[in-house]
């Protein structure tokens, strides 16, 4: 059985969620976690009407695949595949899939779990929200929100 | 002599392009390429010390950049 980094990719068009879950899976493994994020309605109290993503992506999809290798270290005998969708998305569209499968459940929760915390951090993506009420801004997450958190 | 800097999402919008020449003689620290950015039309929107990728690899402000290198000036990351 094939392990590690099946796919790592930035990608323009929606996740075929079922489809990078068929690429993981394997009859040796036990264990198949999915990790879907996805835009909501909701941010700081605003009225989300969708999302706009841009990537420096020949540098995202390196560092993307550099966390996932490194969840393959820790998390030995995982099979990884990864999706991370830019450009416009509307509420409820998948902006990111970790598929993380392996023989037993604790290291395909955790090497999901770590990829997608990695990614936060260290992956050059960056999106726009765009308001109902026409305005938009981009996403500072280490901004500190009026009134604190 | 200048180099050019790739920019993107806010920093982009700051400076109204995604690609600036910016006025530095290479070799050069890649602080020097932010403090000559930061005196730039749209630079007073740029932190003193912003994220720096250099041939698509996060960097130090110390780090040293030469003639073809890839720099870019990155804005705190949001993907998920």
């Amino acid at each position: 059985m094939e392990t590690g980094v099946l796919r790592a990719a930035i990608v323009h068009a929606p996740i075929d969620v079922s489809a990078l879950v068929a690429r993981a899976s394997h009859e040796r493994v036990g264990a198949v976690s999915v990790f879907i994020g996805t835009v909501r309605d909701l941010n700081d109290g605003r009225e989300v009407s969708g999302m706009e993503y841009e990537a420096y992506e020949g540098m995202a999809e390196r560092e993307l695949h550099a966390i996932a290798t490194e969840a393959d270290v820790r998390f030995p005998g995982v099979r990884l595949v990864i999706e991370h969708r830019v450009g416009h998305l509307t509420l409820g569209d998948a902006s990111v899939v970790i598929v993380a499968a392996h023989m037993h459940r604790a290291p395909a929760l955790d090497a999901a779990r770590y990829v997608i915390e990695a990614l936060k951090v260290r992956v050059p993506i960056w999106k726009r929200e765009h308001y109902v009420d026409g305005d938009r801004q981009w996403i500072d997450p280490t901004a500190t929100p009026v009134g604190g958190r | 002599m200048s180099l050019p800097v790739l920019l993107f999402a806010s920093y982009a919008d700051a400076f109204g392009a995604r690609t600036v020449q910016v006025p530095v003689t290479a070799p050069c620290a890649v602080l020097d390429i932010v403090a000559a950015l930061r005196v730039m039309p749209g630079g007073d929107r740029l932190p003193a010390e912003p994220l720096v990728a250099v041939n698509r690899t996060w960097v130090e402000a110390s780090a040293l950049v030469v003639v073809g290198d890839e720099i870019a000036i990155i804005p705190p990351v949001a993907g998920g």
